[in-house]
């Protein structure tokens, strides 16, 4: 079970004036049960590099393989792939159309030709799965706050029982709290499910908090494929990008440049607090 | 008196049925009294639905309130002949980049509000000229606003404020929707406009970030005003502002555990230097060979 | 398809088609397309197209950009020029089962496919250099007179501007959504006409529901920028005709005498 990409080239208006690269000869692998953050200003490609995952998009050049096949080979079942690897636009609420939560969510479902009642046991697993609560499953979709409707959206995708998801920007406009709880329930459905999980994110500290891996695209190239600790130490070259690090992660390589010998990988806020607690000896100061 | 002043303001959205009975009553905004000084650049925090985009509706009356006041610039916005004259004083931003550009290049949807209120052709050119150049977008002036990034298409939005020659601006989320180098490009724009034309800023956000250079900041729940004071004042409340579904930069939550841990700093510490400053004496005494300062 | 419709698109660069009046545009592309219709001869035709080709050549708008917007009619174009070939009466070259080829044929299909393409080009090449805020304007002025019979002259023009900043937005948007669908399994392509129909719903609900939304946001943008309808507003860019304007309409003049001459 992995998502392979071999070569992928992605070509704008080809052959025309306006040719344009959106993604250069891009390589890697997802093996099962990973957690990806994916990174780049916008423009970057990495919009285009997931509609190639689930073959909305057919790149130009280079193969997309699942399961080491090629998904655009001759009678490859693209709507099947596309209930294996979830894909969640962003704002998601966006296409929501049903006249109540429940219906929305067993679209795809349905769409895959499950029988009504198998249908709405997926819509039930999956509403349960984004913390939904039953009250609201049987509300026009139109009537639930910006976070539920979001939820309700992820659970649309979700409800196709998917192995691999794809969310590009989860979180875009919500408050704090709204924020924290949906990255918490993706984090959960990696842990608990196993599902990789590929998370578009402009957020580094909320990259560097969830991700086992981090890619970073540049003008239709990646350029970083590796841990988030070992990407965020090239903070300079991301910033050259227009990107940057976790704030973390600036404080400390302040401290090191004053001599503090504190680990250089650090990126949130936790593992800060106790590596300079631990340096300053535990320490009660005061 | 400031220049925008709300006095014990509620606001209930009604809902009706099809027979115009009552169906329920929510209440947005609930007592809210305050008083915004000229010039000043203050930040209303609050979660979604906290009540803060409600209060900005009011500022130029775009809502009328259910019971109290609001005056802008000594106007009653409840007042129907003076709503003009405060919409020129207090200009709008609003969440959405797309759905508040009128024209279709760039240059004339700037002169959209000045033709609105009848300013003379030649009078319209020069506002446009000076609020393109005050949000550094004049070289954009001939482009179609689709063509634009999120980023420069809100500082579009905010030139098409300024041609208006208000004394404040609100603006209502203005970064929910741009990435962080559309944030960073809007936030820098409104600063500057506050500090070289002296316009009041009325910012509007849940991005913590972006506050802590503002004069002042409000925090508001369900409807309520419920922290004021200095970024400083405010951000020195963790907890508190947790519990109002907000959250605080990196480097103030990582000094304030430190701090709870026992590390004997400052409250409310908003910036890299400030934290490295007051950790690095720490770190002298333990080390002191190895630490520069 | 809908991307490579070029009318109604502005495209920026410096020419005296652009700076011209929109009005003085908009009278000049009538008079264009009644000459078009005006025309029955090969004589005409070439004057017709000897003017199109210098206003392409004036406009500084690449041809090529013009032609993509000929790929919308196309279905059109094969229609119409099929059924004047295969049904006009006359001498008769070659006969297919029940289809038959005239000379008649071939000169009435030439013609009117000529006409089409003529049609779409010729008035591309006016919204291709006037922003659609001129074109709105212009329509304002021109029509200015009605409103002394109560027509909402103002309101409407400023509609059509409106809906013409949108419409490379709702097309954006459309792509998206459907592809979202699709991500969950939609299908737009396969089945009969009614199944189309029906997989249409969760494409046009969410279209509409952000259509109305975005309509609301932008009423109360523009009400917070005092916008309250065309009393009492100046503007920015008032029409005002200037030398080249002029002589258009002497080039007008010309152009129409000459092909009512040819044809008499």
């Amino acid at each position: 079970m992995s998502i392979k990409a071999e070569n992928l080239t992605y070509i704008y208006s080809e052959g025309t004036a306006l040719e344009q690269y959106a993604l250069k000869n891009v390589n890697f692998e997802i093996p099962d049960g990973q957690f990806v953050g994916l990174i780049g200003h916008t423009g970057s490609g990495k919009s285009t590099l997931i509609q190639h995952l689930n073959g909305l998009i057919k790149p130009t050049k280079g193969t997309v393989y699942y399961d080491d096949v090629d998904i655009h080979s001759e009678g490859y079942n693209l709507r099947e792939l596309r209930s294996r690897v979830g894909l969640v636009f962003q704002y998601p609420e966006h296409q929501l159309f049903e006249v109540d939560v429940f219906s929305d969510v067993c679209y795809g479902p349905k769409n895959l030709g499950l029988s009504r009642e198998e249908a709405g046991e997926c819509a039930r697993e999956a509403l349960e799965l984004v913390g939904l609560d039953k009250r609201y499953w049987e509300q026009s979709p139109f009537e639930l706050s910006g976070g539920q409707k979001r939820r309700a959206a992820i659970a649309g995708v979700l409800a196709m029982n998917p192995k691999v998801l794809i969310l590009d920007e989860p979180t875009a406009g919500l408050d704090p709290k709204g924020r924290d709880e949906i990255l918490d329930e993706i984090s959960q459905l990696h842990k608990e499910r196993g599902m990789s999980i590929i998370l578009v994110s402009h957020s580094m500290e909320d990259i560097a908090r969830y991700a086992d891996r981090l890619m970073v695209m540049n003008h239709g190239e990646k350029v970083f494929d590796g841990s988030p600790k070992e990407i965020f130490e090239h903070y300079k070259e991301l910033e050259t990008m227009g990107l940057a690090a976790p704030q973390v992660t600036y404080i400390i390589h302040g401290l090191r440049d004053h001599g503090v010998p504190v680990d250089s990988g650090i990126t949130t806020v936790e593992e800060a607090r106790d590596a300079i607690l631990e340096l300053l000896g535990g320490g009660r100061h005061d | 008196m400031g220049i925008i002043k709300a006095s014990k303001l509620i606001f209930d959205y009604i809902r009706r049925d099809e027979e115009e009975n009552i169906e329920e009553i929510n209440r947005a905004i609930d007592n809210l009294s305050v008083d915004i000084e000229k010039g000043s650049f203050v930040a209303i925090l609050g979660h979604n639905g906290s009540g803060k985009s409600t209060f900005a509706k009011h500022i130029n009356g775009i809502l009328a309130p259910t019971e109290g006041t609001v005056w802008v610039a000594d106007m009653n916005t409840a007042d129907e002949e003076s709503i003009w004259e405060i919409r020129k004083k207090a200009g709008m931003v609003f969440q959405n980049p797309d759905n508040q550009i009128i024209g279709n290049v760039v240059e004339e949807d700037v002169g959209f509000g000045p033709e609105n209120i009848g300013v003379p052709t030649e009078d319209i050119w020069r506002r446009v000229d000076e609020s393109l150049a005050a949000v550094g977008m004049t070289a954009y002036r001939y482009k179609s606003p689709n063509k634009l990034s999120g980023g420069q298409k809100q500082r579009v939005a905010i030139a098409g404020v300024m041609a208006m020659r208000p004394e404040c601006i609100i603006l209502d989320e203005p970064t929910a929707m741009l990435d962080p180098n559309g944030r960073k490009e809007v936030i820098k724009t409104v600063r500057e406009l506050n500090r070289r034309e002296g316009i009041t800023v009325l910012l509007i956000t849940h991005y913590m970030e972006e506050v802590i250079h503002a004069d002042r900041v409000i925090v508001m729940d369900d409807g309520k005003l419920v922290m004021d004071g200095t970024p400083r004042e405010v951000f020195s409340k963790v907890d508190k502002l947790k519990s109002y579904r907000l959250d605080v930069p990196q480097v103030t939550e990582l000094a304030y555990e430190l701090k709870q841990a026992g590390v004997d700093i400052p409250d409310g510490i908003l910036s890299n230097d400030e934290l490295m400053k007051s950790l690095l004496p720490f770190f002298e005494k333990k080390f002191p060979e190895q630490i520069t300062i | 398809m809908i991307r490579d419709i070029t009318l109604g698109q502005y495209y920026p660069v410096d020419s005296v088609l652009h700076r011209m009046d929109p009005r003085t545009k908009l009278f000049g592309t009538m008079i264009f397309i009644i000459s078009l219709f005006l025309a029955n001869s090969v004589v005409t035709y070439i004057i017709a197209t000897l003017f199109l080709a210098s206003a392409i050549r004036i406009s500084k708008v690449p041809f090529k950009f013009m032609v993509r917007g000929l790929k919308a009619i196309l279905f059109l174009l094969l229609i119409s020029v099929s059924f004047n070939l295969f049904l006009t009466d006359g001498q008769v070259l070659i006969k297919l089962g029940f289809l038959k080829i005239t000379r008649e044929g071939i000169r009435v299909s030439c013609f009117m496919g000529l006409r089409l393409i003529y049609l779409v080009v010729g008035s591309s090449i006016m919204t291709l250099t006037t922003t659609p805020n001129a074109l709105t304007d212009g329509l304002e002025k021109s029509l200015g007179f009605l409103k002394t019979v109560k027509v909402p002259v103002h309101e409407i023009s400023m509609m059509m501007s409106i809906a013409l900043r949108f419409i490379p937005i709702l097309v954006e948007e459309t792509d998206k959504i459907m592809k979202a669908q699709m991500a969950r399994g939609a299908d737009f392509e396969s089945g009969n006409l009614i199944q189309k129909a029906k997989s249409m719903v969760p494409l046009l609900v969410p279209l509409f529901i952000s259509a109305f939304r975005r309509a609301t946001d932008l009423a109360m943008a523009m009400e917070a920028r005092c916008y309250r309808g065309g009393e009492g507003r100046t503007k920015m860019k008032p029409l005002r005709y200037h030398k080249q304007d002029y002589r258009a309409y002497a080039v007008y003049g010309i152009y129409l005498a000459a092909i009512i001459g040819v044809r008499m």
